[in-house]
């Protein structure tokens, strides 16, 4: 049977995805020292693991979807992923191997437990997909690895609260379980954490309630679960609600969860970034 | 349970991107998602005006994206996500983006951004 391994978050900034191919060149740089010296001890636990498959719940800027056919949730069914010109100039990555067969098997079983998914044969993914892809594996070494990927809107309101996301997680972990082939699964929530990039609050970022979501997540989900949406934009900023993801992440995770490693920093561009890798056993 | 977001008290300089302003700012926002192409974005800096008029922005949003002036263009139903595709274009990035929005310079922005991490 497949089994979930773990989780990962991460920021998704696209100013990341500008500078993870300059890595080692800005290992000693004042701005992003602090945030990259956060991430060899997630690629170590990864290289340990050995996952054989990603399921990426992230969220689409405007490349794949637009306002005129907008899902709550989207799953991908694809062979194959590609990114695509997002319009201000990050260097586009690999393409990213799909597994069409779990997609189709877990979209599947979340239909029969309620959830009311858009497949999707074809999808771009956008940073908040390739950028944590090319933070854990550094170089674009995904290679071995398939994906599926999960696109929560985030982008028109209403979005789907962080109780109904992190129910959607619980469903996947039930139907990555059900799998019969024998697969190490480990699931990514990208995005957040505090920012907002529009309005006069632009700049917004609040240390303590990110502190509090990071320490909530690894054994009390639950009591972010009762946050409103209206309620973690006002607490995390506009974009800030792309915590749902992370939500999402966690609700995966239904063993005993251990973190293993946890970062924070302020700022990468607008936003407060935060890592956290949690080691599910069952 | 959580009521529907437009019924809940204000945030103060926070849009919430909702069905109405998707409607108001359809045509705005969909112009900006075209500059994904990236022969869009060489017609659209060819001349700006027919750009607009092909996809059928009205007088403010025009006025908007003329002055380039994102706190317009979020009132004229503008979503950030495909702004800043807009923003792209000039090679402005999001920090330079929010001074504008908050009337500072980019160093006291950058600065406001710091000190939250006190
Ligand atoms: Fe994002």
């Amino acid at each position: 049977m497949a089994r979930v391994v773990g989780g990962l978050t991460t920021s998704h900034i696209p100013a990341i995805g500008n500078a993870v191919p300059r890595e080692k060149e800005l290992a000693n740089d004042p701005y992003w020292k602090p945030f990259f010296a956060a991430y060899p001890p997630a690629r170590a636990w990864l290289q340990k693991m050995n996952p054989d498959v990603a399921v990426v719940i992230y969220n689409d800027h405007g490349l794949n979807f637009f306002l005129d056919k907008m899902p709550t949730f989207a799953i991908g069914a694809a062979a194959r992923y590609e990114n695509a010109d997002e319009g201000w100039g990050i260097p586009k990555t690999p393409p990213y191997q799909g597994d069409p067969e779990l997609s189709w098997h877990i979209i599947e079983s979340l239909v029969a437990d309620e959830f009311d998914i858009t497949s999707c044969q074809e999808m771009l993914v956008d940073h908040g997909f390739t950028v944590p892809m090319s933070l854990f594996w550094p170089g674009n070494s995904y290679g071995g690895i398939k994906t599926v990927p999960v696109c929560i809107n985030t982008v028109q309101h209403p979005l789907p609260s962080p109780l109904r996301c992190f129910k959607l997680g619980q469903a996947i972990g039930r139907a990555i379980e059900s799998y019969p082939k024998d697969l190490k699964v480990v699931v990514l929530g990208t995005g957040g954490m505090s920012h907002q990039l529009d309005g006069e609050r632009a700049g917004f970022i609040n240390k303590k309630f990110d502190l509090l979501c990071l320490d909530k997540l690894v054994n009390e989900p639950e009591f972010l679960t009762k946050y409103s949406i209206h309620e973690l934009v006002r607490e995390a900023g506009a974009q800030g609600a792309e915590f749902i993801l992370w939500l999402a992440m966690r609700g995966v995770l239904h063993g005993h969860v251990t973190k293993i490693h946890s970062s924070y920093h302020i700022a990468v561009s607008n936003t407060a970034t935060g890592l956290l890798v949690l080691e599910n056993a069952a | 349970m959580s009521l529907i977001t437009h019924h809940e008290v204000p945030i103060p300089g926070t849009y919430m991107f909702d069905g109405r302003a998707a409607m108001k700012g359809y045509a705005l926002n969909k112009m900006c998602y075209s500059f994904n192409n990236a022969e869009n974005r060489a017609e659209f800096k060819n001349d700006e005006d027919a750009y607009c008029t092909k996809y059928g922005l009205n007088d403010e949003q025009r006025k908007a994206i003329h002055e380039r002036n994102v706190l317009a263009m979020i009132h004229a139903g503008g979503c950030i996500y495909y702004l800043a595709k807009f923003a792209g274009i000039f090679g402005l990035n999001v920090q330079e983006i929010g001074a504008q929005q908050t009337g500072m310079t980019l160093e006291a922005f950058r600065q406001k951004l710091k000190d939250q991490g006190e």
